[in-house]
């Protein structure tokens, strides 16, 4: 059972690609890798304003991720409350996990030449923290979520 | 071991608060301040240790070996660089007086090193970047209140409705502004914004004009003639505190909002339904007067009007309004030394005539365009030594070539910069300074409804061979003779020194990385407002008394802009979220969010040309031109095109943003000296270019 999701204010969100670069520079990622996405749908005109609305992507943390099946040293896991993270140490960097995702989520860190990709930093949630994303999101307009069963 | 540094951003020149996390010499994690931003920073700020890491980026002093521009560079040693300008400046003034040395630097609260440096030689040719930006506003808010444009305190959050022309706030992003911003809206605020062109603040707006390009003062004319018309101003506030209110009402009474209607390209009922949401949602509407309004030659009566319609609705000095900036002495407290105060005041009249030649501009900064008017004619004297500190005058006004004849009349040209900067490629001398991440600067004020002492402390120790600005200025007055101006031998001494008249001490700034002079915003009483406002009659001078005496009307009659002849369009520029200007182009990290920027045009004209989305086009201008590619959308005005400022950079060393995207100053040909008259700003929007599909949009490639 997934414990968390990123949920986007829409309303609040700017487009200024904040948690893109908060998330790089916290995961001291070269250029290459992008584990987050800001898009939107083209300006459409609402009642004389040309209007649109911004949307986020991450790692959707799959109930049943293909990226750990097909992990061959099995660096790519679940934790408990959900989170699909890469144990860096045992990546030898086949990407058979981007290949298995269908939004090609894990990317490549030509540095480390290891797999890398979203695990809600992970780090900070241990330690008390919100994600590099969330903490610094330039409007605040993005929430880490804690998802209850009904 | 972790440690924690309260600091300052340095990407832009907002100068967020900013708490840095370092491990031995590297920036673990950085976030704005919790106790002012709540963690909250922009992609440029979290790009700040890509800057530090960059080694494209001048490592040690570098003298000029070939011709200017060439490109060839000795790394010399600070001892040498240093020995070297000093030999050159004292050369200068033997032969052409302290007056002929000149030097800028960023404004805003850190100006008063450079300043005091300029001054202590016995110059007084300070100046900064402002007459390509705020100048206008600056001066029409002088010319109303009697304050600068920094005079007074937006109170976005609990406005009712926000006015923006052309601002286009939310990607200018300043965060504790945009938050504002948010705010406002969430609380069912209404936000009307006018542009040429459709933004991301746009966007979020209630209701949105697309005016054509260069007739925001007309819209502006017919919203104070509207809510004149309808009774919706605050009379009591106009009669209290304005002079000059029937003269307004009888100027603008031809400007109808069917007549702004037809001169905009908008509609008189969207005119008049906001006319009464403004009056529906008086006081608490703010009419921002502009930030960067260098655009048309009628910006400054243009942010006067809008100023002038903050009047009207009487928001002055109330929650949701415009609030006076208070100071340390609004709070019954003492404000910190300026090194300025330790240097002599010099006596010679300004290169750039400003306070002279020309009474209506302040003397602060002066206006940098007309300095190169002194080069080139050597009047009122001759001006042969230049230093700009982390400021790029090529990326900033028009016609860069035109900028470089005049500075080849100089015998010596110095850049201090963090990053390789165009004007510092043509120099003599690059002396790179620290990166704010690795520097200390002094502490500064900065007025608010809750005045702060901010600062910025290093970080990490320079992973370069670079030096903060205070050891780069103290090394250049020691070897002047002029140390008596800079006692302090650390920056810890220099803080004490500053902050002594204050009270507070350096240990007061641990808790929160700033200190403030008061527990709640201080708000004056709106019944004696009399006297705050610093005009000759103490009043809101609709008709400007000092106007009036340099012979300017207080008012000018609306001049229809020019349409741009067939072929050509207006060249409007702006910003993106991701880039400040010219300074973060070649950043890794922000490079690879936006390498280059595009040129906007209007779809159906673009159909006209042929020119289809992500085709190359043509920029012509004069003998200049380039390639850039073109982005294709309905929503924007069909004699403008638009581009993001800061690309088209040409430093080889910065091999990122080498080439990348076009320029937008180096089309404005023939455009340096073209001034706002009274407001002192450049006409930085008063240039056609031609757009052509680009023959490099290739049909068929031959390799053989």
């Amino acid at each position: 059972m997934n414990t968390y999701t990123l949920y986007l204010n829409s309303k609040r969100c700017i487009g200024c690609h904040g948690c893109v670069v908060h998330c790089k520079a916290n995961k001291e990622l070269p250029v290459g890798p992008i584990l987050c996405e800001i898009s939107h749908e083209p300006l459409k005109s609402v009642r004389g304003v040309p209007k649109t609305e911004f949307k986020f992507r991450s790692c959707y943390h799959c109930e049943d991720p293909f990226c750990v099946t097909i992990c061959p040293t099995q660096a790519m896991k679940k934790r408990e409350d959900g989170i699909v993270y890469v144990d860096v140490p045992k990546c030898i960097g086949c990407m058979a996990c981007a290949g298995a995702c269908p939004w090609g989520i894990p990317q490549h860190n030509p540095e480390t030449n290891k797999a890398v990709k979203c695990d809600y930093c992970m780090d900070r949630l241990d330690a008390g923290l919100q994600p590099a994303c969330v903490t610094k999101c330039t409007t605040h307009a993005l929430k880490l979520v804690a998802m209850k069963e009904i | 071991m972790k440690k924690s540094v309260w600091s300052m951003c340095g990407m832009c020149t907002v100068r967020c608060p900013i708490r840095v996390e370092v491990e031995g010499n590297t920036v673990k994690w950085l976030e704005g301040n919790q106790h002012i931003l709540k963690g909250a920073l922009c992609a440029k700020g979290s790009a700040g240790p890509a800057l530090v890491a960059d080694k494209e980026r001048p490592q040690q002093p570098l003298i000029r070996r070939g011709g200017r521009g060439a490109g060839r560079w000795e790394a010399v040693s600070w001892e040498f660089a240093l020995d070297y300008i000093a030999d050159k400046l004292k050369t200068i003034i033997e032969r052409h007086g302290p007056e002929a040395i000149m030097a800028s630097s960023r404004g805003g609260p850190f100006q008063d090193l450079v300043k005091a440096f300029t001054h202590a030689m016995g110059s007084p040719n300070y100046s900064n970047h402002d007459s390509a930006c705020g100048r206008n506003v600056h001066h029409a808010s002088i010319s109303l209140f009697g304050l600068g444009r920094k005079g007074f305190i937006y109170d976005i959050k609990n406005a009712k409705h926000l006015v923006l022309f052309g601002r286009n706030i939310l990607s200018s992003l300043r965060p504790a502004e945009v938050n504002q911003v948010m705010d406002m809206l969430d609380k069912g605020g209404k936000l009307t914004y006018v542009d040429v062109r459709q933004t991301l603040t746009g966007i979020k707006a209630t209701n949105f004009f697309q005016v054509r390009p260069g007739t925001d003062y007309a819209l502006a004319l017919a919203l104070i003639h509207e809510i004149i018309k309808a009774e919706g101003y605050d009379a009591e506030f106009v009669e209290r505190y304005t002079t000059g209110f029937d003269e307004l009402a009888y100027f603008v009474e031809n400007y109808s909002a069917e007549w702004a209607a037809k001169e905009c390209g908008i509609k008189a009922k969207d005119i008049h339904e906001l006319v009464g949401q403004l009056i529906a949602d008086r006081p608490k509407v703010i009419f921002h007067p502009g930030w960067m309004l260098s655009r048309y030659n009628d910006s400054f009566y243009a942010s006067r009007a809008l100023n002038c319609l903050n009047a009207l609705m009487g928001n002055i000095e109330v929650e949701g309004g415009l609030v006076f900036a208070k100071g340390a002495g609004d709070c019954g407290g003492k404000g910190p030394r300026a090194l300025n105060e330790l240097s002599p005041k010099p006596t010679a009249k300004r290169a750039d005539g400003v306070g002279d030649v020309y009474k209506q501009f302040e003397k602060g900064p002066g206006l940098f365009h007309l300095f190169y008017k002194a080069m080139a004619t050597a009047k009122p004297y001759p001006i042969k030594g230049i230093i700009c500190v982390r400021h790029d005058p090529f990326a900033c006004f028009p016609d860069p070539q035109a900028q470089k004849e005049a500075l080849d009349n100089c015998d010596l040209i110095v850049s201090v910069d963090t990053h390789y900067s165009e004007f510092g490629w043509y120099s003599d001398v690059i002396l790179p300074e620290s990166t704010y991440l690795e520097r200390d600067s002094m502490i500064a004020q900065q007025k608010g409804m809750k005045p702060r002492l901010i600062m910025r402390n290093k970080a990490v120790e320079p992973q370069a061979d670079t030096l903060d600005l205070y050891s780069i200025i103290k090394g250049l007055a020691t070897r002047l003779g002029l140390d008596q101006y800079f006692p302090h031998n650390t920056m810890q001494e220099l803080w004490a020194w500053q902050l002594e008249p204050t009270g507070f001490t350096l240990a007061d700034f641990e808790k929160k990385g700033f200190v403030e002079y008061a527990d709640k915003p201080v708000m004056f009483d709106r019944e004696k407002l009399d006297g705050k406002f610093k005009t000759p009659s103490g009043k809101i001078e609709i008709i400007s008394q000092k106007l009036d005496e340099w012979g300017f009307p207080s008012w000018k009659p609306y001049v229809s802009p020019p349409k741009p002849p067939k072929g050509q369009y207006r060249l409007v520029f702006g910003r993106s979220p991701l880039h400040s200007h010219s300074h973060t182009i070649n950043n890794p990290l922000l490079n690879e969010m936006m390498p280059e920027n595009t040129l906007w045009i209007n779809t159906r004209e673009a159909g006209k040309m042929g020119v289809s989305e992500g085709d190359f086009v043509d920029v012509i201008s004069g003998d200049v031109t380039s390639v850039v590619t073109a982005k294709l959308t309905d929503f924007i005005h069909p004699e403008a095109v638009y581009t993001v400022h800061g690309f088209g950079r040409q430093i080889p060393l910065q091999t990122r943003a080498y080439h990348a995207g076009m320029s937008d100053q180096k089309l404005m040909k023939g455009q340096l000296q073209n001034m706002d008259p009274v407001g002192g700003g450049l006409n930085l929007c008063e240039t056609f270019i031609t757009v052509r599909k680009s023959s490099k949009n290739h049909q068929r490639k031959v390799e053989l």
